[in-house]
C-alpha cells in the first residue's frame, strides 16, 4: 500500500490533478459563479471538440511522431459533411456521420504515406498538408458558410444524459457531445493500454531501430497512428459542427495548438514513447478551467494565451526539475566506509 | 535425435561491392558450447553473425545447418524460429516501457494475439529472469536500469523461444567488473542449459576465462579453432593481427622534471576523498579502479567540470578553482571523455569540425569570419601525425570506426597543445592494432613534455604504459605503485578489480 502510494506521488497526473483541484479553489474564492456544477458542465462542453482531437494526437505524439494538419482535416470532412447535408435534406445519418470520419481516416494514411516514403521532418510535411488541405477548402468553398441543417442535427446535442436545473429552471448537464468525447477517451485507453496495436504504438516511440528487429512493420503502425487521428478529427468536426450549427471554412484551423499544449502538459513526452489517456484528460481540463476561470473573472481574452503559455511552461520546468533531482540523488558514491 | 552441432555453416562466402567480407568459411558451434569469435575490426566478425542471424544471405553454394537441419532460405524470421538469438551492443529495448513488457514483447507478436493478457506478461517475465537467476523488478521502466541489467533483461528476452544459440556482440564493453562477473555467471548456466554462445569481444583477457573454443578470424577468412590452453595473451594478438605485438614501456623521466599539477587532499562530497598525487612534466599517470570508484568524477574535476569541496588544486605552481572547463582549457588541461559518441563528437558533424572545435578561433580572420585554407590547414597536419584514415574532411564523424573517431578526438585535444592531457578510457572499444597505435602516440606525446592522465579500468593497459599508477577505490586513492613493482596478475587480485 505504502509503494503504490509513493508510485501515485510519482505520476505526473497527480500533480496536474492537484493543480487543477488548486486552480478551482483559488477562483472559486475569487468569484462564487466559477465553482458552480452548472460551470463545470459549461466547462467540459465548451472544450469536446479540443479534448476529442487531442486524443487522436496523443497517439501520433506516443509513436515519436507529430500531425498538426488534423484542424484542416477536420475542416475538409466538416465541409464536405455539411455540403452533403445542405444539398439533400433527408440524407440518412449514418452518411452524415460515416463521411467525416472515413475523410478524416484517409487525409491521415495520406499523411503517413508521404512520411513513410519521404523521411524528412514529419513537423515538415504536416505543416505542408495542413496548408495543402486548408487551402484547397478555402479554394473550393469561397470562403461561403453553410447553415440550415436537418432538424436531427440540430436536436441531437441538445440532449442531455445526466440532466440539473438551475434557479431559472434552465436545465443543464452532461451533453451527449461530451459522452462522445469520453467514449472516444476510453477508446482510446483500451488501445493503447490492453491491445497489442496499442503497446507496439509506444515501442515504436520507444525505440525505433528496435521496433524493427522485433519484426513491428513499423509503417503500417504509423499509417494506423495517422489514420487513427484523422479519423477522431472527422468525430471532431461532426462534434465542432454541431455546436456551431454551421460549417465555416476557417472556423477549425489554428486551435491545433491547443491540442498540442493540452498533451503535451498532459505529461506526453515530445519525442514518442510515452504519454496517457488521464494525463491528457486533465491537460485538457487544465487549460480550458483556465482559460474559463479567466473569462469568469473578467480578464481580458488577448491574456488568456500568455497564462496557457506561462502554465506550460511552468509545467514542462517542474518535470525537467523533477527529473534532474532524482538523477542527482541516484548518484554518488560513498566515500566514507 | 538432436544434432550435436547447433550450428554448421559450410563454404561461406561473401562479396559486397569491391570487398570479400567471408572467404569460404567453414565454422561450427558445438551443444552447450561457449564459443568465442575474435578479430580485429573489419575482419568478417559482424557479417558472420549477420549470416547466422538471417539478416544477410551468403553467396551460392554455401550451406548452414541449424540443429541438423539444413536451412535453405535462411531469413531473420526463420532463423528466430530456429532459436538463433543475437543480443546486438546497442542492445534493442524498449526504455520506455517495463521490464516485464520488454521481455513479454516477442512472445506477444509471436501470438498473434488483439489484446495483451498482463498477467500472462507478468508470468513470461518472472520464468525468463528465474532460469537465468537474475533479480530485477519486472515493474520497473527499463530506461532506469543500468547497462548491465539492461542487458541481462535482454537475455531474458531471448529466453522466452526456443533459444539454442545466442550471440552476444561485445557484450562487455560497458560493464564493470562485477557486471562481468555476473554476466559470466548467466552465460554458464545457459551453457548448462545445453544452449550455446558465441561471444565476440574485444577484451582478450575474458575469453581466456569463458572460452572453451576460440575461433581467430582475419581477413575475411578463419585462421583456426583453438582451446583457450593454446593461446596466450601475445599468440592471440599474432593470430588476429598478423604481427607481433611490440610493447614498450614509455622512457623513464627524470627525478628533476617539474610537477605541472598537484592535487592536496582533494575532496568532494558524494564523490572522491582525500586525493593527493603529483603529476610531472612529461609524465604518464595511470588511474585504475573499478566503475563507480570515483575516478571518471576526479577526471571531471581536473578539467574544472566538477569542482571539488575541499583541498587544494595546484596547476603550475598555483593554487586553481576552476568553476567550468572554459578555464580549464584555457589553463592548458584537455580530457577526452569515457563515452566519446555522447561527449567527445557531434557524431552527425563532419570530421573537419569536430577536429578543429576546439581551436576554432584561431581559424578567424580580421573580420571574424573562418579561413577555411588555415582550418584545413591545421587539420592535415593532424591527420597527418596520427595516420587517421577517412574518405573526405566532410564526411560526418559517425562514418569513422572506433580506432579512427577515437583519434579525432585526441587529435582535436593536440591542436590545442595542453599541457596536461586527461584520458578516459581511451582505448575501450578499440581493436588491437588501433590501441596499439594509440599507445604509442600516448607514449610519443609524453616524451615531448606532455602530462597525461590515463584512466582505464584495463589493469594491463595502464602496467604497459605509464610510469605511476594510483589504484582508486571508493572515491580514495588506496594503493599508488610503479609497473615493476606488481604483476598484473597480483594487482587484479589484491584489488579485486576484476
Amino acid at each position: 500500500m505504502k509503494n503504490y502510494l509513493r508510485g501515485i506521488l510519482k505520476k505526473n497526473e497527480f500533480y496536474l490533478f492537484m493543480i487543477m483541484v488548486l486552480m478551482v479553489i483559488v477562483m472559486s474564492a475569487i468569484n462564487p459563479n466559477f465553482g458552480t456544477l452548472e460551470n463545470g458542465f459549461d466547462i467540459l462542453r465548451g472544450t469536446t471538440f479540443i479534448g476529442i482531437c487531442s486524443m487522436g494526437f496523443l497517439v501520433v505524439l506516443i509513436t515519436g511522431g507529430t500531425d498538426i494538419s488534423f484542424t484542416a482535416t477536420a475542416t475538409v470532412a466538416q465541409y464536405i459533411m455539411a455540403l452533403l447535408m445542405v444539398s439533400n435534406p433527408n440524407i440518412p445519418v449514418v452518411f452524415v456521420i460515416l463521411v467525416p470520419m472515413v475523410i478524416g481516416a484517409v487525409l491521415g494514411s495520406v499523411n503517413a504515406l508521404l512520411i513513410n516514403r519521404l523521411k524528412v521532418p514529419v513537423i515538415i510535411i504536416t505543416i505542408a498538408m495542413l496548408n495543402t488541405y486548408y487551402g484547397a477548402i478555402q479554394f473550393f468553398s469561397e470562403g461561403e458558410w453553410l447553415y440550415n441543417f436537418p432538424e436531427w442535427f440540430a436536436d441531437f446535442p441538445r440532449i442531455l444524459l445526466i440532466t440539473f436545473k438551475n434557479e431559472d429552471g434552465v436545465a443543464y448537464g452532461l451533453t451527449s457531445l461530451t459522452a462522445i468525447w469520453i467514449l472516444v477517451a476510453l477508446v482510446t485507453s483500451v488501445l493503447l493500454r490492453f491491445t497489442m496495436l496499442g503497446r507496439k504504438i509506444y515501442a515504436l516511440g520507444g525505440n525505433q531501430t528496435a521496433a524493427g528487429r522485433e519484426g513491428i512493420h513499423v509503417n503500417r503502425i504509423r499509417i494506423f497512428a495517422h489514420s487513427f487521428l484523422g479519423l477522431i478529427a472527422g468525430i471532431g468536426a461532426i462534434v465542432h459542427a454541431m455546436v456551431t450549427q454551421t460549417a465555416a471554412p476557417n472556423a477549425i484551423v489554428g486551435q491545433e495548438f491547443n491540442a498540442v499544449a493540452a498533451v503535451v502538459l498532459g505529461g506526453a513526452s515530445i519525442a514518442g514513447g510515452g504519454g496517457s489517456v488521464l494525463g491528457t484528460l486533465l491537460g485538457v481540463l487544465l487549460i480550458a478551467t483556465l482559460k474559463n476561470g479567466l473569462t469568469v473573472m473578467g480578464v481580458p481574452a488577448y491574456w488568456h494565451q500568455v497564462f496557457i503559455g506561462l502554465t506550460l511552461v511552468i509545467s514542462i520546468s517542474v518535470t525537467a526539475i523533477r527529473e534532474k533531482m532524482a538523477k542527482k540523488n541516484a548518484g554518488g558514491i560513498n566515500v566514507e566506509s | 535425435m538432436m544434432s550435436e552441432k547447433t550450428i554448421e555453416l559450410k563454404n561461406i562466402s561473401k562479396v559486397y561491392p569491391g570487398v570479400r567480407a567471408l572467404d569460404t568459411i567453414n565454422f561450427e558451434i558445438g551443444r552447450g558450447e561457449v564459443h568465442c569469435l575474435v578479430g580485429q575490426n573489419g575482419c568478417g566478425k559482424s557479417t558472420l553473425i549477420k549470416i547466422m542471424s538471417g539478416v544477410e544471405k551468403p553467396e551460392p553454394g554455401a550451406e548452414i545447418y541449424i540443429n541438423g537441419e539444413l536451412c535453405k532460405h535462411l531469413n531473420s524470421h526463420i532463423s528466430m524460429s530456429k532459436g538463433v538469438q543475437v543480443i546486438y551492443q546497442d542492445l534493442s529495448l524498449f526504455s520506455n516501457l517495463t521490464v516485464k513488457e520488454n521481455i513479454a514483447f516477442r512472445d506477444n507478436i509471436r501470438k498473434k494475439s488483439l489484446f495483451v493478457n498482463w498477467k500472462e506478461v507478468d508470468k513470461i517475465a518472472r520464468k525468463a529472469l528465474e532460469l537465468i537467476d537474475v533479480d530485477i523488478d519486472i515493474n520497473a521502466k527499463v530506461g532506469t536500469l543500468s547497462i548491465a541489467q539492461q542487458q541481462l533483461v535482454e537475455i531474458a528476452k531471448a529466453l522466452t523461444g526456443d533459444l539454442s544459440l545466442l550471440i552476444l556482440d561485445e557484450p562487455t564493453a560497458s560493464l564493470t567488473g562485477k557486471e562481468v562477473r555476473s554476466l559470466f555467471r548467466v552465460i554458464t548456466n545457459l551453457k548448462n542449459k545445453g544452449i550455446s554462445i558465441l561471444f565476440v569481444s574485444h577484451k582478450l583477457n575474458e575469453i581466456f576465462e569463458i572460452a572453451e573454443k576460440v575461433t581467430v578470424m582475419r581477413d575475411g577468412k578463419i585462421i583456426g579453432d583453438f582451446t583457450p590452453s593454446e593461446l596466450d595473451h601475445d599468440r592471440l594478438v599474432y593470430l588476429m593481427t598478423g604481427m607481433r605485438e611490440l610493447y614498450k614501456q614509455p622512457k623513464p623521466i627524470g627525478n628533476d622534471y617539474e610537477v605541472v599539477m598537484e592535487a592536496r587532499n582533494l575532496s568532494k562530497n558524494k564523490n572522491y576523498k582525500d586525493i593527493s598525487f603529483k603529476l610531472k612534466k612529461g609524465e604518464i599517470l595511470g588511474i585504475t579502479g573499478l566503475l563507480g570508484s570515483g575516478r571518471t568524477e576526479l577526471a571531471l574535476t581536473l578539467f574544472g567540470m566538477n569542482p571539488y569541496d575541499s583541498g587544494e588544486l595546484i596547476f603550475e605552481g598555483k593554487a586553481v578553482k576552476w568553476t567550468s572547463n572554459r578555464e580549464a582549457c584555457a589553463a592548458g588541461v584537455g580530457y577526452v571523455p569515457e563515452d566519446r559518441l555522447n561527449c567527445g563528437l557531434i557524431m552527425n558533424q563532419s570530421i573537419e569540425d569536430n577536429l578543429t572545435i576546439t581551436t576554432i578561433k584561431s581559424y578567424l580572420s580580421r573580420f571574424g569570419l573562418i579561413n577555411s585554407g588555415e582550418r584545413l590547414k591545421a587539420l592535415n597536419t593532424k591527420v597527418k601525425e596520427l595516420g587517421i584514415k577517412f574518405s573526405m574532411p566532410e564526411a560526418a564523424v559517425k562514418t569513422l570506426s572506433g580506432g579512427n573517431s577515437q583519434k579525432v578526438v585526441l587529435a582535436k585535444w593536440l591542436l590545442v597543445n595542453p599541457k596536461v592531457l586527461i584520458l578516459d578510457e581511451p582505448t575501450i572499444g578499440i581493436d588491437v592494432i588501433a590501441k596499439n597505435s594509440i599507445h604509442t602516440l600516448i607514449k610519443s606525446l609524453a616524451e615531448n613534455g606532455m602530462s597525461i592522465i590515463m584512466i582505464s579500468d584495463e589493469v594491463q593497459e595502464v602496467l604497459q604504459n605509464c610510469h605511476r599508477i594510483l589504484v582508486m577505490s571508493k572515491g580514495r586513492i588506496v594503493f599508488e605503485f610503479t609497473p615493476d613493482q606488481i604483476t598484473d596478475k597480483e594487482l587484479l587480485e589484491k584489488f579485486n578489480l576484476a
